[in-house]
């Protein structure tokens, strides 16, 4: 007895001792742990290298950015880490095992799971259709819808994800559905989330949101990779950054020691600049002015509710607006693709109401649309025949109905030089180039048309930060050499750097026009919500 | 040499080979399966083909008319288009030319060129009229070119059978020799197999179907509408009109055709209770073709070969004649396929690329 009483307070410190150095232990491992792995990995295209001896690794429970510039391999890695391609070389470890991600249900067995670019959804199913899609619960023969609602209600009070489980994917917005296919990796056991440039259709409300969303899920032990190129997102979110460059790892760091600065020239290879650097405008004559035009929307509505604006020779007048308030249309209808049914558009003093695309076109307008894939580009036709998409039956091109594809390659190696579009050949598919490629080509196309108007619609979207920089220098440009310029964009803080004027639309009007010098986001977003009309400027 | 070697070893020379051989190879088993003898089979089809030069002759004709239908559904499918009228363009071009034939009296330097151009317009209205509601009304053209086929089988049955056909027949009278565009003393080096300026034009039309598509402001602007109406659009194309001269052109190739087909072969046209079937095979050549002219010209002649050669199979080891379509269905299979055949190819083709 007494022994034992003299061993007790022994036994108390050494399990004691114990205790604390396995939680420790534990705690270790928890921080540290390496979930994924890979090593060494190239991948390479007919072409190119698109990932070329590629290390990364990330732990448990972080939120790794991966940067880099479009066309620099971010996705084509994760796709790797998905099971969507097979790398030349290389090896993956996920928890220490090295494995063969063979295709994307080795990967859901993996516990990773991947939300893309671009949703892949039913549109006319519900949110609970979708994210039981494949995995359905069953009783009997029939899928038991009930339980698979419960399930989701389940998840999203879960990690926050606040969707209505019996709405249909039509019917709800971008980031609704964003978080459905957030949903969708979840109810499939995903440890580990990739998500793949998920911002870049998002509005700035949005954007918060999913950033809360990535928190709770890390909190909840999951790991998150985050594609990304915007700089303020991985500043507010993530843990540590992986910056790639033409398919090559250039660091990897926490960045908590880093800065956006350092990030942006180690992404782009120099130093970049935020600011962009102009003049104070100079506006001459009217060229662009619309007067009282009201339209129809797709949803039977009136999109635009009698709008009114000029553009003039000089200036860069910027539209601001929440998605959906109009813009779509209003760039339809002044371009030739949408019938206005009241009020007068003039370009130029000619009235060009209700005309058709090409007369509009050849009158001196260019456009640079919103969606290059649908409208911007024939993407399986080369580099060459695009670049004359809306020229090609000028005399300089076609001679009596046949082409001369002489004269139209020498035009594409042109345009590709001046605008350093970077492509194998004038003779690539479209489709093979990367997104601000194409987006270069474009404008290099739209702008050697010597236009009188440009028109720029979300000119930046999903793009880096050198070719935002080049996009926004020629749009000045135009500017400078005595153009009008239209730039649509959801992007704050693009309308306000490179706007001379900005005009805010709401529900298909104009509630105001200010100068960028004497605003700030707070009125701006004030406008935007309907909450503010400034009856001087505006003429709406 | 290299370039030939490069050609042949390509992956779009490769895959197309490889189906081939194994829809000959899916036809053999299916034979054995019949208790046929498959090897005996396909040595039968050959003697048949290039047996004696009777034969060879009229698998040259039997050849031809695949050529223009399969450049009809071709063009088409280029354009984003599917054309399954290619069958009734055919009829209609056989009937406006049999009637060119039949009514007109004209020197025969214009009466042919006139019989066929006449064959070409009616295809070509034919299939405009789908274009046309497709433009117009938004109807999908899959459904009208099958209507439109069953509507002109039975129109030209009815004008046959109101002008042209005398009473109690049921064939019609035959057009005039001035509209005959058959070629006599190439018939008779062919022991009278019935060989005809068609297989010239057949020719032609895929260098014109080439010329036309990737020479043309016209083909620039129907490849657009194909490849992507709202970037046409966009770029100030008309897309409506671009679909209504797709179909329009399309038309015009099976038309011909069948122009061909009665004032080179038959030189009459019959009352017929079903379609003469080139239109559909042309869908089968088209595909095997990958919509290319050249491709369609192999793509007939390994059709035309299969079809006429059936017939040396029943005699030289008693195959039934239907059993050549289960190997042209498993050959048009294995290429729509490609998936499967690229599959088995992996091997090949990996080498193929550490070469390159
Ligand atoms: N399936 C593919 N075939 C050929 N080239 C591809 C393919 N996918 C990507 N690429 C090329 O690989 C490079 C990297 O692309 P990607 O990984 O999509 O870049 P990121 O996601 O960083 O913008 C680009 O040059 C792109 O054109
Ligand atoms: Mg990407």
């Amino acid at each position: 007895m007494e022994k034992l009483a003299l061993f007790f307070p022994f036994f108390l410190s050494f399990f004691y001792a114990f205790f604390i150095s396995s939680a420790n232990g534990v705690n270790c491992l928890d921080q540290g742990q390496t979930v994924v792995e890979m090593r060494g990995i190239t991948k390479r295209f007919p072409g190119i290298v698109a990932n070329d001896n590629v290390n990364l690794v990330v732990r448990k429970g972080e939120i790794h950015a991966l940067l880099g510039e479009n066309g620099a391999g971010k996705s084509t890695l994760m796709n790797i880490l998905f099971g969507l391609y097979q790398p030349d070389e290389g090896q993956i470890f996920i928890n220490g095992k090295e494995v063969q991600i063979t295709n994307p249900n080795v990967a859901n067995e993996l516990g990773i799971g991947m939300v893309h670019q671009h949703f892949m959804l039913v549109e006319p199913f519900t949110v609970t259709e979708n994210i039981i899609l494949g995995n359905e619960p069953r009783s009997g023969l029939k899928i038991d819808i009930n339980k698979a609602a419960r399930q989701v209600v389940e998840l999203s009070h879960r990690y926050g994800l606040k969707v209505d489980p019996h709405a249909k994917i039509e019917n709800i917005s971008v980031g609704m559905q964003q978080r459905v296919e957030i949903l969708k990796t979840l109810y499939r056991g995903a440890d580990i989330l990739i998500f793949d440039e998920p911002t870049a259709v998002l509005t700035p409300q949005e954007i918060h949101e999913l950033i809360e969303i990535m928190r709770n899920l890390v909190k909840e032990g999951k790991t998150i990779i985050l594609i990304t190129h915007k700089l303020k997102e991985i500043m507010a979110a993530c843990d540590r950054v992986t910056i790639i460059r033409r398919g090559k790892v250039i660091d990897s760091l926490a960045v908590a020691d880093t800065n956006p600065d350092e990030l942006a020239a180690k992404m782009v290879g120099r130093e970049v600049t935020f600011r962009v650097e102009k003049k104070p405008s100079v506006p001459k004559d009217v060229i662009l002015s619309v007067e009282n035009v009201t339209t129809m929307g797709n949803r039977g509505v009136n999109a635009l509710n009698g709008i009114s604006f000029e553009v003039r020779a000089g200036e860069i007048l910027g539209i601001a607006g929440v998605e959906g308030n109009g813009q779509s249309e209003l760039i339809e209808v002044l371009t030739g693709l949408r019938k206005v049914q009241e009020g007068t558009i003039r370009l130029n003093g000619k009235e060009i109401t209700n005309q058709s695309p090409r007369v509009i076109s050849e009158s001196g307008l260019s456009h640079i649309p919103e969606d290059r894939h649908k409208r911007g580009l024939v993407l399986d036709f080369s580099m060459s025949e695009n670049m004359v998409l809306e020229t090609y039956f000028h005399p300089e091109f076609n001679q009596k109905g046949f082409l001369n594809y002489e004269a139209i390659d020498k035009h594409a190696e042109r345009l590709i030089k001046e605008f350093d579009v970077r492509t194998p050949s004038i003779h690539t598919p479209a489709r093979a180039l990367s997104g601000g490629n194409q987006q270069k080509a474009i404008i290099a196309r739209e702008v050697d048309k010597n236009p009188d108007l440009l028109i720029a619609a979300q000119p930046t979207r999903g793009l880096d930060v050198g070719a935002i920089e080049f996009i926004h220098k020629r749009l000045i440009e135009q500017r400078d050499k005595g153009k009008a310029v239209l730039l649509i964009s959801l992007e704050l803080d693009e309308i306000m750097n490179v706007s001379d004027r900005i005009a805010v639309i709401y529900e298909g009007k104009i509630v105001g026009i200010v100068d960028p010098k004497e605003t700030d986001e707070q009125e701006l977003g004030l406008m935007m919500s309907g909450g503010k009309t400034m009856s001087g400027g505006g003429n709406g | 040499m290299n370039k030939w070697r490069n050609i042949f070893l390509a992956e779009s020379t490769l895959v197309p080979l490889a189906a081939i051989l194994l829809g000959l190879l899916t036809g053999a088993l299916a034979m054995l399966a019949g208790g046929f003898d498959p090897l005996l089979a396909y040595q039968s089809l050959l003697k048949k083909v290039f047996g004696n030069a009777y034969n060879f002759g009229e698998t040259i004709r039997q050849i031809t008319p695949l050529i223009f239908t399969g450049l009809s559904v071709a063009f088409a499918f280029r354009t984003g288009l599917f054309n399954i009228g290619a069958e009734g363009q055919f009829i209609m071009g056989m009937l406006a030319s049999v009637y060119i034939g039949i009514v007109f009296d004209l020197p025969a330097y214009i009466h042919a060129p006139l019989a066929i151009l006449a064959g070409a317009l009616a295809g070509g209205l034919w299939g405009a009229i789908a274009g046309y509601l497709k433009a117009a009304r938004g109807v999908h053209e899959v459904i009208t070119t099958i209507m439109m086929n069953w509507i002109a089988l039975y129109l030209a049955n009815y004008i046959l059978a109101s002008f042209l056909v005398p009473e109690g027949k049921q064939n019609s009278e035959p057009v005039k020799e001035t509209a005959v565009i058959t070629i006599g003393w190439l018939s008779q080096m062919f022991d009278s197999a019935r060989l005809h300026w068609g297989t010239l034009l057949a020719l032609i039309a895929a260098v014109v179907f080439y010329v036309l598509l990737w020479k043309t402001k016209l083909g620039f602007e129907l490849r657009a509408v194909g490849f992507n109406p709202h970037a046409s659009e966009y770029a100030g194309m008309n897309v409506n009109k671009n679909v209504v001269n797709a179909m329009l052109i399309g038309g015009m190739f099976a038309g011909i055709g069948g122009a061909c087909e009665t004032l080179g072969v038959f030189h009459y046209m019959s009352i017929s209770a079903a379609m003469p079937g080139y239109g559909m095979d042309g869908i089968a050549v088209a595909l095997i073709g990958g919509n290319t002219p050249l491709g369609v010209i192999l793509g007939a002649i390994l059709f035309g070969m299969l079809s006429f050669g059936a017939s040396g199979m029943k005699f030289g080891a008693g195959v039934p004649v239907e059993l050549i379509r289960v190997v042209i269905a498993s050959v048009i299979f294995f290429v729509a396929a490609h998936g499967i055949v690229r599959y088995l190819l992996k091997p090949v083709l990996a080498k193929q690329k550490e070469g390159s």
